[in-house]
């Protein structure tokens, strides 16, 4: 078991490796010289090539990347080309604000969706159990960035409840929980927690009804006991491979928050991307996407880790 | 030994039986329609899409107005202004020309990648899962880098390095898609490579090429088209999205999720016509997603 954790810790480092190097050939890719990544367009030529030399671009490529990731390691995640501020300080207040929304919003999506999805397994061909079939592809299909502008004509312009942009009195940094605050947090919520709910809806009613048909269930029930005794026996079957579910949807999330957040104008990682394509800043491209990237990553490896420690039934070589 | 030459009343019975099964069973792609048919939500998902595929590429002859042509004095109007059924947009443009035009671009955006991808990730992932050993091992952990970002993610990452524009998105979304079908392809070649069957061919002297050829992909084609199917949903979103942020049509060409980034500005004069065109998006995905369900229920295939 140790051996195994051990093990699964060990091949994220390669994982994680291979994922910075995608990420350093973001701005390989990038049409035109690296260099322009760096400086400004309208920089003088002798300072262009002092920059060269100093950044290592005359250098070979894997030792750029080698040097590269010398200083990602120390959390120099380079300058932003727009506001010349470092990419990282940048980035905290807006990781923060995008854990949040994320959190928030897979919070209420797993919430809904366990209900929904526990229902429709247990009443199978029910009419609850169409519904939550229903709103479960309706859940998967629907582009979120559309469903938070129909939030906005709904709440904030028809029945002007609640405002539809920002993150409230002081911005980005000045967060606290007050309703002030929290108004502005609510219609991004609902909208990003739509695609989990769809997701953890159906596998939930999958993992559900199949243990159900199981055979303890019915010796269970023929023991005489509860519902709710049968009920919690199946929790315990189901937890293990629904947490997993939720675990990656978390992650997705983070990443599809772009769109939603871009809606709202919610001061996150979503909104400093989109900026940062607007005006071609790829430095911060870059590091946003990294460090998305390895939450990513460390979230996979969490949710390996409990799974395997909560269900012995996995046994892993 | 006559025996072998004139056959026994019974085995006279049993060619029988055989004949009358085979005329009974119309094989296995007529059971497959048979039971699409039987299924009304496919058939429905069938015909708007059906319907919506004609509607764009007739556009020219359909469309009541000109696409790009605006005029200042019209612009914003309301659904139901009168020969402007769905209202104008923000140039004074008209809406039902415009989604019908928009449809064009966001079906080619949300269909081609998965089409690429399903050609080279069928192929890399077949050669994976049939050769086996370090080739599998190169082809399998490559695909695992790119799962380890969330495909929104990779999606805007790689065309935003790229700069905007209908090519690289459609670049960016085949990069996105073709490790998602590797996988696929991987998991359903292996289960088919050790199967009875490829051992009797190989047995038979036929080589790795035929094997794949006649054997394999007429077995795994299924579960990995149908896979493909749900994927241009999820690919139909991704690059409306990319093109709401900027990253894949450039304005003045209509394109829905184009049409929705320039209409947010309208949201407060004329809302229920600035969220026309997600509604299309929608519809259209949703429809792609039932239509996968329904081929994976007819065509019994697992996942």
């Amino acid at each position: 078991m140790i051996l195994y954790l051990l093990r699964r810790l060990f091949y994220a480092v390669p994982i994680a490796l291979a994922v910075g190097f995608v990420c350093f050939m973001l701005v390989q890719i990038a049409p035109g010289d690296p260099i322009n990544a760096i400086v400004p367009p309208d920089a003088p030529a002798d300072v262009v090539e002092q920059v060269r030399k100093d950044y290592g671009l005359d250098k070979p490529l894997p030792v750029q990347f080698g040097l590269w990731l010398l200083k990602v390691v120390q959390g120099d995640l380079g300058r932003s080309l727009a506001t010349g501020r470092p990419v990282w300080s940048d980035l905290q207040t807006a990781i923060g604000n995008t854990l949040m929304l994320a959190f928030a919003a897979s919070s209420l999506g797993f919430v809904l969706g366990c209900v929904l999805g526990g229902l429709a397994g247990t009443f199978r061909g029910s009419v609850l159990d169409r519904t939550a079939v229903g709103v479960a592809v309706a859940g998967v299909s629907v582009p979120h960035y559309w469903l938070g502008m129909v939030m906005v004509v709904i709440f904030s312009v028809q029945l002007n409840w609640l405002p539809a942009m920002g993150a409230g009195p002081g911005g980005s940094s000045d967060w606290s929980w007050d309703w002030e605050h929290i108004q502005h947090l609510v219609l991004p919520m609902l909208t990003l927690s739509v695609i989990p709910m769809g997701i953890v809806t159906r596998t939930v009613r999958g993992i559900v009804a199949e243990i159900m048909n199981q055979e303890f269930v019915v010796a269970l029930r023929g023991k005489g006991l509860t519902r709710m005794g049968v009920f919690l026996h199946v929790v315990k079957n189901a937890a293990p491979n629904a947490l997993a579910v939720m675990g990656l949807q978390l992650g997705y999330l983070m990443g599809g928050s772009i769109l939603v957040e871009t809606v709202f104008s919610w001061p996150g990682t979503g909104l400093l991307l989109n900026s940062a394509i607007f005006q071609r800043d790829l430095p911060v491209l870059q590091g946003t996407i990294l460090v998305l990237a390895m939450f990513f990553v460390a979230l996979n490896l969490i949710v390996d880790l409990v799974q395997t420690t909560l269900d012995p039934r996995i046994k892993r070589a | 030994m006559s025996t072998a030459i004139t056959p026994t009343a019974a085995e006279a019975e049993l060619a029988v039986q055989a004949r009358q099964a085979q005329a009974r069973s119309d094989g296995y792609w007529a059971g497959v329609w048979k039971r699409l048919r039987r299924d009304p939500v496919t058939i429905v998902c069938a015909s708007i899409l059906l319907l919506m595929l004609l509607a764009i590429v007739f556009a020219p002859l359909i469309a009541p107005h000109d696409p790009y042509q605006g005029s200042m004095i019209r612009r914003l109007r309301g659904i139901g202004t009168p020969s402007y059924p769905l209202g104008t947009d923000e140039l004074g443009r008209d809406m039902v020309t415009r989604l019908l035009y928009g449809g064009r671009l966001s079906w080619f955006m949300g269909i081609m990648p998965v089409v690429f991808a399903f050609v080279i990730g069928t192929s890399l992932g077949v050669l994976a899962g049939y050769v086996g050993g370090k080739v599998n091992m190169a082809i399998m952990r490559t695909t695992d880098v790119f799962y380890a970002f969330p495909s929104v993610l990779l999606a805007v990452a790689i065309s935003g390095a790229l700069g905007a524009g209908i090519f690289n998105a459609i670049l960016a979304l085949t990069l996105v898609f073709i490790p998602q079908i590797i996988r696929v392809a991987e998991s359903v070649t292996q289960g088919v490579r050790n199967l009875d069957f490829v051992d009797a061919a190989r047995s038979s002297g036929a080589s790795g090429f035929t094997i794949v050829r006649v054997h394999v992909l007429g077995n795994v084609l299924g579960p990995i088209f149908v896979y493909a199917t749900s994927l241009i949903s999820v690919c139909m979103i991704i690059a409306s999205g990319l093109s709401f942020l900027g990253l894949g049509t450039k304005p003045p060409e209509p394109e829905w999720g184009l049409m929705l980034n320039t209409l947010r500005t309208a949201i407060y004069v004329q809302p229920w016509v600035a969220v026309l065109p997600g509604a299309c998006i929608f519809i259209t995905s949703i429809c792609f997603n039932l239509l996968a369900d329904g081929l994976r229920q007819a065509m019994d295939v697992k996942g």
